[in-house]
């Protein structure tokens, strides 16, 4: 267990070196799994056969001398919204209960190119909306340092099954903060790369513009050697970006002299914990103590990106899911009880008019059986909160709205792009605290969107700009929960944020520290 | 911009969402709040500002003409929730 | 609601014509155009498949005819997590065409989503160009040879690209049974070309479709087939009625699913009457009903009202955050123009003024595709006669064309081979009597010119064996030669009736000299 309780680096390491095999490497998270997942329920299904098969497979060619590829042998979960060819992607919902993808995702591919034993596919917010992993169709997801509280999310599968020791990293997705967030929660490394960094082809899209999918690891280590296997070019995927992809685990140890950070005054307002604050100011001082020098600056419109982004998002959303229809995939309403449905329907519109012209009217408005076919496939396929966002997307596109949410929204992000491109001009880096508090209880904000809502405050704006962030491990609550830093770097240097995120963790231990789940 | 009920139920048919009527109080409810949160973003000026619609800032991404080969037609349908040897199956459209 | 309008049968009006007769669909509307009391407003949307080969986001084949649900994958199933990657081609032929249009193209255009729920359309969106179309403000000139209507220029509105839906097929025998569902057209790139209500009457309409078909097959960006819904048309129709109080409009009618120029005649010519008396029974104008859309039956010769929703035309249009915007320099646009080459109404033009064809003629020519222009200017060229060569392509070539149910391409005859035929009849190595004769063997054979004459018996005649034939001719005439040369020279003829019967391929002209030189020097 001790390997894969290390760091992914130094288990690929030892594999290399022969000092372990991948199927003992697997066989122990598989045995992780089968000891903790029933309490932490992070993973939705477990390819026991399939990662002991690839496994089997890495250490028989690594024993016949023959090429391996970057990540040999090293087991991995996925958030179960990157599509897996012949694995059921379900991306939390009911809807894709029984979707397996004809295709992989670029990132599997890109996965399986480098070798990796792919574990299962982690729990997640239902199509990666929401922040705690309770809005998954299947089950809530457990915070491994506390199992009545949430993990974070969406990404709270990926985060969980890490800081639980069941996979020594996973992939997760960021559309407003579903790596980042997680990862502070659950005392973990979490990367949002920059927009167009990594492929969306095949990640199933939550939010077009704004989705990204990203290493979830114990370090920032591991996570450089993470995003260089996934990251690049894509010619499937027409956003993303035709930039090389840095070798970012050789530039890990190139120094930040006379780093300038960024500390954004905006951040510490009404709303952040005093003791998230306490740990993000002592991790600045041990910044500035490493050579840094921190520069006060401003985000103007920061302050708008929750309602920016709860216009942009659910917007893309609701075309996005309009594809879950009950015609071509997933889910399908009963047709014989919903043809009888629309007969009760008829038969009591006729019987509660006496007037024919009424009647007739009355029957006239009930809906077609394919368009009741669409209508029950979705209320019964997604779950309520999917629901609001669709509606809220589907209404602020609506005629006559347009202008004054969708078109204002993009304005808007406009404007906080901008605070993003003026501060860059001053500062190498932005600093601060990655959610407002550490993590809340299960239910504890379930029936308050907006409050939940809330808590994207200090991640959504880099995907609003399409600039990387990550979030470290950076201190503990007095109960004993993580706190996450955030850095935040320009577009395209994934490699300044993960050698100040590197540097952090040879001096600190945060990132060593595991919860007890024995 | 007050959010009628009437409002949730008319984008109910929009999004393709059948809706109970406890189910349309709730959403009148909170997309209502949801919806007022937003109504700040009309606090700032932004006549002269573009919207910004892609963060990553590329145009002119094309693939060339090449036909590649298509799923075999099992491998199509086979995620289809009713489907014959041939095709997708759905309630008719005639008439929609 | 006919309160609204003056008492309607006040107005000084004719009763339509009601005579949409089997072949007179067009003349009826059109003619009443001129005796009517409305004026028949026509706008057309065109809707033309580009000759990619492969679908516009995706790189499926857009071969027509397939199996249902052989060619898709991820990307046109809309299945989750694929993404569509623009198709260069299509966006290049997309341009080409915009240009010949005349149209202006902007420096950026993006591509956006239209939403709405139907089975054919699996994503539940179809990607299209709302506000910032590729191109915009163009025009198509059309005349019509017979001076039917004056010439004029269609305003095009924009010319934009989107993809294809599916099919739905419905088995009509069992009635509530399901609707089965082919995505192979899905995602083939689709040209929209919208017009401005120009068009005045079906004659019009048909002279819009036949000069844009024309042009398009030119460009070769489409082969038009209609049959194969390669060209699909939509009109917007309504009247403006002329009445004491002034103009009014009536209501818009889309009319949709017309699948043949002529049904597009036949459907406007239908729709003018019914609205004239819908308007007379109802009042009805502009703005009092929602726009209504109308399907076109060919068996029965008639528009049917469709059942239309009005929420469904909420279509929430708003950037693909999928797709990347196009951007275009002036320089790439110009450089597009020059390679276009010469299109339909510069070929009319330049047969007309160089080679003094009739307006008809350069019709006719210039209207078959591109390649028997370029027939016809081989033969005019090589004959150097360009009316005779447009006699012979109009007449003998298009008839055996039709006849035959071949494209210049298959014809048998190449240029060369008419050229040699005409030059050879002026030379006289060829009887000009003969010469439809010879051409009707060549194709039928798919002879050379010798080959045909050798095959028709047609021999060249030596001038020696001609002097022979005709002093024989004066020995056994000694009459005729006494009336010759008494002066009256047309008494040769009966000479040459007689040289034909002895050999049929002398040349009557050259009997008549050779006879009339011989006398004189008896």
């Amino acid at each position: 267990m001790g390997s894969v309780s290390t760091s992914a680096t130094r288990l690929r390491d030892d594999l290399a070196a022969g000092r372990i095999s991948s199927v003992e490497a697997t066989r122990a998270c598989l045995d992780r799994i089968h000891q903790v997942d029933g309490r932490v329920q992070a993973f939705l299904r477990v390819d026991a056969e399939g990662a002991m098969a690839a496994a089997a497979d890495v250490d028989r060619r690594r024993s016949q001398g023959l090429p391996v590829g970057l990540l040999a042998g090293v087991p991995i979960a996925l958030k179960d919204i990157l599509c897996t060819r012949g694995q059921p992607t379900t991306c939390g919902s009911k809807m894709l209960e029984r979707f397996v993808p004809p295709y992989d995702a670029t990132v599997v591919r890109k996965l399986r190119e480098a070798d990796a034993v792919i574990l299962g596919k982690v729990n997640l917010d239902e199509f990666a909306m929401g922040g705690s992993t309770e809005n998954s169709a299947y089950f809530p997801t457990r915070n491994p340092w506390d199992l009545e509280r949430v993990p974070g999310g969406s990404s709270g599968g990926s985060a969980a099954c890490v800081a639980a020791e069941m996979a020594p990293w996973s992939i997760g997705t960021d559309t407003g903060g579903s790596i980042r967030q997680p990862a502070a929660l659950c005392g973990i490394t979490g990367l949002k790369p920059t927009y167009g960094r990594v492929s969306r082809f095949g990640l199933v899209a939550f939010a077009s513009s704004l989705d990204q999918a990203g290493p979830m690891t114990h370090s920032a280590e591991d996570a450089a050697l993470l995003l260089e296997a996934i990251a690049g070019h894509d010619p499937l995927d027409a956003t993303s970006a035709d930039v090389p992809a840095p070798r970012y685990t050789a530039e890990l140890d190139k120094p930040l002299d006379g780093l300038r950070l960024g500390l954004v005054r905006d951040h510490y307002g009404a709303g952040l914990s005093s003791e998230v604050e306490a740990a993000v100011r002592e991790a600045v001082r041990i910044f500035e103590s490493l050579g840094a020098r921190t520069v006060d600056i401003s985000l103007p419109h920061s302050k708008y990106g929750i309602a920016t982004y709860y216009v942009i998002a659910p917007c893309e959303a609701s075309s996005n899911l309009a594809r879950y229809d009950g015609v071509h995939f997933g889910y399908r309403t009963d047709e014989p009880s919903m043809l009888a449905e629309l007969e009760a329907e008829r038969r009591a519109a006729l019987a509660s008019s006496g007037d024919s012209a009424r009647a007739e009217a009355a029957v006239a408005a009930i809906d077609s059986p394919l368009v009741r076919l669409y209508r029950r496939t979705r209320a019964e396929g997604f779950g309520p909160e999917v629901k609001r966002r669709v509606m809220l997307g589907t209404y602020a596109l609506s005629a006559g709205y347009y202008d004054a949410y969708y078109l204002k929204a993009l304005k808007v992000r406009r404007l906080i792009r901008n605070d993003y491109d003026a501060a860059f001009e001053n500062v190498d880096l932005i600093i601060g605290p990655t959610t407002p508090a550490a993590a809340y209880r299960l239910g504890e904000k379930a029936n308050d969107p907006l409050a939940m809502y809330l808590e994207d405050l200090y991640t959504v704006t880099a995907n609003l700009a399409g600039v990387p962030g990550i979030s470290i491990p950076c201190g503990s609550t007095a109960a004993g929960l993580p706190i996450g830093l955030q850095l935040q770097a320009p577009a395209f240097q994934e490699s300044r944020l993960l050698r100040a995120a590197h540097r952090f963790q040879r001096v600190t231990d945060w990132h060593l520290r595991r919860p007890d789940l024995s | 911009m007050a959010l009628s009920r009437a409002d949730v139920e008319k984008v109910s048919l929009l999004a393709r969402l059948q809706l109970g009527p406890a189910e349309l109080d709730r959403l009148t409810g909170e997309l209502g709040r949801i919806v007022d949160f937003v109504e700040q973003l009309s606090e700032l000026e932004t006549r002269e500002i573009a919207p910004l619609a892609h963060a990553l800032d590329v145009a002119n991404v094309f693939a060339d003409d090449v036909v590649k080969p298509s799923l075999p037609r099992d491998e199509a349908l086979a995620n289809a929730p009713k489907r014959d040897d041939e095709c997708y199956r759905v309630p008719a459209v005639l008439g929609e | 609601m006919s309160d609204k309008v003056s008492n309607p049968t006040s107005t000084p009006t004719h009763t339509p014509a009601s005579n949409a007769g089997s072949d007179a669909a067009g003349n009826s509307a059109s003619n009443s155009a001129s005796t009517a009391p409305y004026e028949l407003v026509i706008g057309l949307e065109v809707h033309v498949q580009l000759a990619t080969q492969s679908k516009l986001f995706c790189r499926c084949s857009t071969r027509f005819g397939a199996e249902p649900n052989t060619q898709t994958c991820p990307v046109c199933i809309g299945l989750p997590g694929a993404l569509p990657v623009m198709n260069r081609e299509a966006y290049q032929l997309a341009l080409r065409t915009a240009l010949a249009l005349h149209c202006e193209i902007p420096a950026f255009t993006k591509w956006d989503r239209k939403n709405y729920y139907y089975p054919d359309l699996p994503k539940g969106y179809q990607i299209s160009q709302f506000d910032l179309p590729m191109s915009r403000n163009g025009w198509l000139e059309i005349r019509d040879p017979k001076g039917e209507f004056a010439p004029k220029r269609v305003r095009i509105t924009r010319a934009h690209l989107e993809e294809d839906a599916g099919k739905s097929m419905h088995d009509e025998v069992a009635g509530r049974a399901d609707s089965r569902i082919d995505l192979n057209r899905t995602g083939t790139p689709l040209l929209e070309i919208v017009s401005e209500p120009d068009l005045r009457s079906p004659r019009e309409a048909k002279a819009y479709l036949t000069e844009l078909r024309l042009l398009l097959v030119y460009l070769g960006v489409s082969d038009c087939n209609m049959q194969e819904g390669s060209l699909r048309v939509d009109a917007n129709v309504n009247l403006h009625i002329a009445t004491p109080e002034g103009t009014i409009a009536t209501p818009i009618v889309e009319v949709k699913n017309v699948n043949s120029f002529r049904a597009v005649e036949r459907a406007l010519a239908f729709e003018a009457e019914r609205q004239y008396e819908a308007w007379l029974e109802t009042g009805q104008r502009k703005g009092d009903v929602p726009k209504q859309t109308r399907g076109w039956d060919d068996q029965r010769q008639i528009t049917y009202g469709q059942r239309h929703k009005e929420e469904s035309s909420d279509y929430r249009y708003f950037p693909d955050p999928d797709l990347a915007p196009v951007t275009i320099t002036v320089e790439q646009v110009e450089r597009i123009r020059a390679g276009l080459g010469e299109l339909p109404a510069a070929t009319r033009t330049r047969l007309e003024s160089d080679y003094q064809l009739p307006a008809y003629d350069a019709d006719v020519i210039v209207n078959q595709e591109s390649a028997f222009v370029a027939y016809y200017l081989a033969v005019a060229d090589g004959c150097g006669d360009g009316k005779q060569a447009a006699n012979w392509l109009t007449q003998e070539v298009l008839r055996l064309m039709n006849e035959r149910n071949w494209t210049i391409g298959q014809f048998p005859v190449p240029a060369s081979g008419l050229v040699e035929l005409l030059a050879a009849v002026k030379s006289g190595k060829a009887p000009a009597t003969r010469a439809k004769e010879l051409f009707g063997a060549m194709v039928d054979g798919s002879l050379a010119l010798d080959a045909a004459m050798e095959r028709l018996g047609i021999a060249a005649v030596s001038s020696s064996e001609i002097e022979s034939l005709c002093r024989q001719l004066l020995a056994d005439n000694p009459r005729i030669v006494a009336d010759v040369k008494s002066g009256k020279a047309q008494a040769a003829a009966s000479l040459i009736g007689q040289a034909k019967k002895r050999n049929p391929n002398v040349n009557p002209n050259d009997v008549r000299a050779t006879c009339l030189k011989l006398i004189e020097q008896m």
